[in-house]
């Protein structure tokens, strides 16, 4: 019946770092990158699009029996959209400088394409435990990635964790940090350092510590082979890159 | 008349949505990869902003008044199938024109752009015409940021990027480039 069976653990940890919305699947980055200039801010969004993720997932999975197929996308959209108004008054409510922080981007989790992607792809098909799993997962992730954003942004360009100063007078923030193009170079820079990271995990282990036996003669001669075996790739490859500007040009 | 260029203005090259306000920014990594692409994306977006506009014009003088707790449902429910009708409407009346926007259509409506601009013009009070000058401008600075990247993405794939960026990494980056370009655009007015 389903498409493909999975464990209770794997659908909660999926969502939380191998499918991590934001840094693999890069969806919902208009939060992501908008409201990410303090750890405050990061926070609060974390926790509403949490709140939201996980009652849309349940109320979803309880009425899939119900929702015909034909306006299942504007069920799911008013199912959304009632949580996201609960959350934005309580946000109002409870902390109103971080609500007015937020301004327009509470209202905006309605169309967060992370939270209607996992209404589609997962809880309207599976039972209700396993859609508030999914949801806890995802949402942690979500959560993970804002704090990692939030955290460079305002350690960087204001010098300062949650408010409190970490640097001497002597720091010099980073303003552009905390303007939006901050938003697009820490995503980005996460995102490039995740691919070298990924990138490095895949290449094949050489051996990093030599046998006892094999001496300094050896050593020197195999490392040499592999440097110059090295260096030789780009000087192979570097006719053919320039090939196409030259004939630009 | 001033001031409704200025609210132009102001929408297109000061408050980007894209670039400065990060709303839609799903069709600008998507849909970035080609030029021609980017513009039909940009002219669908035009549309739908200003259709857009006009209804939560509308709801705001007519209905949300009585109902201000309604606003947020009330607009995405009346955008979505608004959207749904006019893509209906264009299939009908016109093969050629559905086929250049067909995709886009349905996936506008999920787009930030759209709700952002709906919500943005109620807190800002604005009336009929500006909303109007509003949407025009929000489009027009879509347009802008779409084509600039795409033309950027070009130039990207026949250069020689290391493998680690190949993927929407050095998009982001340029992405944050072109954003400090526009923040430039910041002392416009002030002065």
């Amino acid at each position: 019946m389903s498409p493909r069976a999975t464990t209770p653990s794997q659908d909660f940890f999926r969502g939380v770092w191998r499918e991590n919305p934001v840094l693999v699947q890069l969806l919902g980055l208009c939060p992501a990158l908008a409201v990410t200039n303090t750890v405050a801010n990061s926070l609060a969004m974390g926790i509403a699009t949490f709140f939201v993720m996980l009652g849309s997932s349940i109320l979803v999975s309880t009425l899939k029996r119900f929702i015909p197929g034909e306006v299942r996308i504007s069920a799911y959209i008013l199912i959304i959209a009632t949580f996201v108004t609960i959350a934005d008054m309580v946000l109002a409510a409870v902390v109103p400088e971080i609500h007015k922080a937020l301004g327009a981007f509470i209202a905006l989790i309605v169309v967060n394409c992370m939270i209607l992607g996992r209404q589609e792809s997962f809880a309207s098909k599976r039972p209700v435990g396993r859609a508030a799993l999914d949801a806890i997962g995802t949402g942690t992730g979500f959560m993970i990635a804002l704090l990692l954003m939030g955290g460079v942004r305002e350690v960087l360009g204001n010098g300062t964790f949650l408010g409190v100063p970490l640097f001497g007078d002597a720091f010099e923030p980073w303003i552009v940090m905390i303007l939006p193009p901050g938003g697009f170079f820490t995503l980005g820079l996460l995102l490039l350092g995740l691919a070298w990271w990924e990138e490095r995990k895949t290449e094949p282990v050489h051996p990093r510590s030599w046998p006892h036996g094999v001496t300094d003669q050896v050593r020197t001669g195999a490392t040499f082979g592999a440097a110059s075996s090295g260096f030789g790739v780009p000087d192979s490859a570097g006719p053919g890159s320039t090939g196409p500007e030259v004939g630009h040009g | 008349m001033g001031e409704l260029l200025l609210i132009f203005v102001s929408a297109m090259l000061v408050n980007n949505f894209t670039l400065v306000l990060f709303l839609g920014l799903c069709p600008f990594m998507g849909v970035s990869g080609k030029v021609g692409t980017a513009l039909r994306m940009g002219g669908a977006n035009v549309f739908v902003l200003t259709i857009t506009s006009l209804v939560a014009s509308f709801l705001n003088t007519f209905v949300l008044v009585h109902a201000p707790y309604l606003r947020l449902i009330s607009f995405i429910v009346v955008i979505a199938s608004l959207v749904q009708i006019v893509e209906m409407t264009i299939k009908k009346l016109s093969p050629a024109l559905f086929r250049e926007l067909g995709i886009f259509l349905p996936l506008i409506t999920t787009n930030c752009a759209i709700l952002g601009l709906a919500i943005f013009q109620t807190n800002r009070g604005y009336g009929l015409l500006e909303g109007l000058f509003f949407a025009l401008g929000a489009g027009a600075g879509l347009t802008l940021a779409l084509v600039l990247m795409a033309s950027i993405r070009e130039r990207i794939e026949l250069a020689d990027v290391p493998s680690v960026a190949r993927n929407m990494g050095l998009v982001l980056i340029v992405a944050g480039s072109l954003s400090l370009a526009f923040m430039g655009f910041a002392g416009l007015f002030s002065s």
